[in-house]
């Protein structure tokens, strides 16, 4: 597993990518009206299901059963696919898929071919990968081709650009796309995408897709969308090649109620999406006549392999933990410096990559728990954070040798843990911490720590340590 | 009935009085207060941090020294959120299956203050308190305690009191344990909106059930000397006419 | 790769269940509690539908089943749309002589398509709580870029073929799962500039339905 795909940026550093983040007034109002806004559509439409829980319970359970029988509905859904007409391919990392998927394009002697959003293709960073073989890939959904055009990266898996306003859009289209005069009007903007994209629709022989779930019984996959440029690459083009991770499959048909019923609520806060298009291998007559479906791996089985990771897993990429944290709301998806931002991204990418190569990440969360409360798959995702802190330090500890030992951090945790070993060395600590607070202290406040925890009084005081601890209370009243 | 109070160490060192209103709090409904002196920590740094192995003799520690308690009941939620949550992972970590057994048997018997009133059914713990206060739902009482409107419900009994609502009460003030200095900025992005809605209401006292979270939102309300003190909630309820 | 699949499965093998001799674990349960069917009243159904098809800003009427040709004609009178693309096998009654109709047995090409004012199909399915309507390309819908590329699209609906709640919906499909399916609810939008939804990008931004009842 190389960690350059998920990740974009190499070893990210949240704590040091945030500040500039939250510097910038501009993305701050973006970033707070838009996840404002789709956390209260989104508590609206699942504040009306009486059967919500029952759903979100039934949603982590069948991604249990799923992961546990994995194995076998793999080649369940590779018989099926096979079936009806379709190919299947396996990639055990991105390398792999990306030269599944170049070989296949190539093979069709396509120069272009028309993209569909998908998380996967650009967790294997594919559109790369296609450029080398001068192949472009032009990206359809109206965030995704805002990203595309601004030459920038996605900072929320559901909306890339949630971070642009309209006036910035209005600017890159004019800019980019040759449009003399346009308004920043929503509708005016997504118009111009729609003639701008309504020829390559047209004419572009090979589309790219992912998938949302894939049913292992029939081979059925499942793709869910909003603006129609799914359904135009699912339905014109010649071929069809769909590059899926391995976590996406459900069971049964009868699945699919679930799923379809979290995933809109929970991502757009809608009902139902406008679009959701399900198709089986090949139909004569109907849609593309040649169908690959790509299985990928990249990272997935180590998942698998942790038992309180493993739940990882069961994510659905609505997007409901990044739209409700109150991280990602302050800082936007790019201080992750992953193709998986916010909560998710947090758990999921240094699981996907190693943790000795996104360390930063478990950290980005105050631990509060509404990612958890939301998730329409019940991921605990507190749980996985600290699991995942854990095996950072773990991590490092075992292969950092005596420097990592040495870091101010290590040293504090070990002192610490040795302080509160016995009643006596700490009783001893908290004589210290009142004699030792002295020089710190006016009129019983502390406004200035030295070092790491100089962060904590930038904007706070800190009360100075009581002459009396509790204890030595207690037990002068004892007595 | 025997309780066994975990002060936490938090609460010994730098907020005593979180720990004198709570024993008068629970000697008041006709309870008897034990202090097991041996007590420390539960190591919820050590864990949230990513220091679990280090943890390991800490937690071992709480179950030798709280095993026999009938009940214990500590004024922290995010401490009993971590024994309750964790300190099984813990075991798994250590191997340890017989301190799983132990851990097991304990934690039903360990409380938060709230959880403790609520089972003993009482509502009007007849204190008073005369002043405006809204109340802050730390997210460990919110979503890993679930403590609802339990608290809630106690301040409301409490006589003199007005209770303001708190706009935007579910979000995080930002505290997050070392996430404050790791992550100041944004821990302090996160806590100004807190502070905003704080002010918004006007109260005298901000309450909540977690110290942690009142010396973040306490002492950014000192050093913008706003007016508005911090009390954790064993203090507000502990409160009576005659001892103000 | 061939290769590339032993490692997975292998991989996977060796992730659940550990090495050889490591304690079996217990294989999950799926405990369906949820709502799988309503006892939603036909009368309510409809009710709902209409009022929610229309939340996705769609148009939406209600008619009797002898009003259907009026209904198409005067929906494509006010449309304008005069080259209408429709499934092979729709009915002859329900074409208004004003419009030219071009049956689409496959030989249409996607610059047709593209050319026409407006599409006429039925469909297989109706959701009531989610407002949503179900293709599965089969008797009356044609093929799926049919109802695609046109920026119009007229779509009659039977009371009888709405159901309740999804579950509904996907247990009715279970005996045509191998069929292309399109879920359409509303018509085509996006909520990508500033969450503000938007309807109408690629696929058809009109979408007019004709719920006839029973
Ligand atoms: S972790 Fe849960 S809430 Fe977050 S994107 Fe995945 S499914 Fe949605």
């Amino acid at each position: 597993m190389k960690p350059q795909s998920v990740l974009i940026e190499l070893q990210p550093k949240f704590e040091r990518n945030a500040p500039a983040a939250l510097a910038n007034t501009q993305l701050r109002r973006n970033m707070g009206k838009a996840t404002q806004t789709i956390r209260a559509k989104r508590a609206a439409v699942v504040d009306e299901m009486p059967d919500w829980e029952q759903l979100r319970t039934a949603g982590r359970q069948i991604k249990e059963h799923t992961l546990y029988h994995l194995d076998t509905y793999l080649l369940q859904l590779e018989a099926a696919v096979q079936r009806a007409g379709g190919h299947v391919h396996w990639a055990a990392d991105a390398a792999a898929a990306n030269a599944i998927v170049t070989g296949l394009v190539q093979a069709h002697g396509a120069r272009e071919v028309i993209k569909v959003k998908s998380l996967t293709t650009d967790e294997i960073k594919l559109n790369a990968a296609l450029a080398e073989a001068g192949i472009s890939a032009i990206e359809t959904d109206l965030a995704e081709l805002i990203i595309q055009l601004a030459g920038e990266h996605s900072s929320h898996i559901l909306v890339p650009a949630i971070h642009k306003n309209r006036a910035e859009i209005r600017e890159l289209f004019m800019r980019t796309l040759g449009i003399a005069e346009i308004s920043d009007e929503p509708t005016a903007l997504a118009a111009a995408a729609r003639s701008y994209l309504r020829a390559k629709f047209l004419s572009v022989p090979v589309a790219i897709s992912g998938g949302n779930f894939a049913v292992a019984a029939t081979g059925a996959i499942c793709v869910v969308e909003s603006e129609g440029n799914g359904r135009m690459c699912l339905t014109l083009p010649e071929v069809l090649i769909s590059v899926v991770g391995i976590e996406k499959l459900v069971p049964t048909w009868q699945d699919l109620e679930v799923f379809l019923q979290l995933l809109p609520r929970s991502s757009t806060g809608e009902r139902m999406n406008p679009y959701t298009s399900i198709w089986t291998g090949v139909t004569p007559g109907d849609g593309p006549q040649a169908f690959h479906l790509v299985l990928l791996d990249n990272g997935r089985t180590n998942v698998l392999a942790d038992e309180i990771g493993r739940q990882t897993l069961h994510c659905i990429r609505c997007s409901a933990c990044l739209n409700i944290c109150p991280v990602y709301e302050r800082t936007g998806g790019h201080a992750y410096g992953s193709v998986y931002p916010g909560p998710i991204g947090a758990i999921l990418t240094p699981q996907l990559v190693g943790v000795e190569h996104a360390r930063s990440l478990p950290y980005a969360s105050s631990l509060c728990g509404a990612c958890y409360d939301v998730c329409p798959v019940q991921i605990n995702i507190p749980e996985v954070l600290i699991h995942m802190r854990g095996e950072v330090v773990r991590q490092h500890q075992d292969t950092g040798g005596l420097a990592a030992a040495l870091e101010p951090e290590a040293l504090a945790m070990q002192l610490l843990s040795q302080v509160f070993g016995s009643q006596a060395t700490y009783e001893m600590a908290q004589r210290l911490a009142q004699l030792g607070q002295g020089p710190l202290v006016r009129d019983g406040t502390i406004s200035w720590l030295p070092g790491l925890l100089g962060g904590w009084t930038a904007m706070r005081d800190l009360s100075a340590v009581p002459q009396q601890t509790f204890r030595q209370w207690w037990r002068e009243r004892d007595a | 009935m025997q309780v066994a109070l975990f002060i936490t160490c938090f609460n010994d060192t730098l907020f005593p009085q979180v720990g004198m209103a709570t024993v008068r709090l629970i000697e008041r409904l006709g309870h008897t207060v034990q202090f097991r002196s041996a007590q420390t920590c539960c190591g919820q740094m050590h864990v949230n941090t990513g220091y679990q192995r280090e943890a390991v003799p800490l937690v071992r520690r709480f179950v030798q020294i709280f095993h026999d308690a009938e009940v214990v009941v500590a004024p922290s939620a995010s401490c009993i959120g971590l024994i309750r949550d964790y300190y099984g992972h813990i075991a798994a970590l250590a191997d340890d299956t017989a301190l799983a057994r132990e851990i097991a048997i304990l934690q039903p018997r360990v409380l938060e203050l709230t959880e403790f009133l609520t089972r003993m059914g009482v509502t009007d713990v007849g204190a008073y308190f005369p002043h405006r206060v809204t109340y802050h739902p730390t997210c460990h009482s919110l979503r890993v305690l679930r403590l609802g409107d339990a608290p809630l419900r106690l301040l409301h009994a409490v006589r003199g009191i007005e209770v303001v609502a708190l706009p935007d009460a579910e979000q995080c003030c930002g505290f997050g344990g070392t996430f404050a200095v790791k992550n100041a900025d944004t821990s302090m992005a996160m806590l100004g909106d807190k502070l905003r809605a704080v002010r918004d209401t006007r109260a005298e006292v901000v309450v909540a059930a977690d110290t942690s979270c009142l010396m973040q939102i306490g002492g950014a309300l000192q050093r913008q000397r706003a007016g508005v003190r911090t009390m954790h909630l064993a203090e507000v309820l502990a409160h009576t006419e005659d001892r103000q | 790769m061939r290769e590339d699949r032993d490692i997975m499965l292998k991989r996977i093998r060796t992730a659940l269940h550990g090495p050889p001799g490591a304690p079996a674990q217990v294989a999950p349960s799926i405990a369906r509690a949820y709502q799988v069917s309503t006892p939603t009243p036909a009368a309510v159904l409809l009710h709902q539908f209409v009022e929610r098809v229309a939340e996705y800003k769609a148009e939406v009427q209600t008619i009797a089943e002898n009003a259907l040709p009026t209904a198409i004609a005067a929906a494509l009178a006010a449309r304008k749309a005069l080259r209408l693309a429709v499934p092979a096998d729709l009915p002859n009654d329900w074409l208004p002589p004003a419009v030219t109709a071009l049956r689409d047995q496959g030989q249409l090409t996607y610059q047709d398509l593209d050319g026409c004012d407006g599409v006429l199909t039925g469909c297989a399915l109706g959701i009531a709580q989610t407002g949503t309507i179900i293709l599965d390309h089969g008797p009356r819908q044609g093929r799926r870029a049919l109802s695609l590329l046109p920026d119009y699209h007229l779509c009659v609906v039977w009371q009888s073929q709405i159901v309740g709640i999804v579950p509904e919906a996907i247990a009715q499909l279970a005996t045509a799962t191998t069929r292309p399916l399109t879920f359409i609810s509303g018509p085509s939008a996006t909520s990508d500039i500033e969450l503000n939804r938007v309807e109408g990008v690629h696929g058809p931004r009109t979408l007019h339905v004709l719920v006839v009842t029973a």
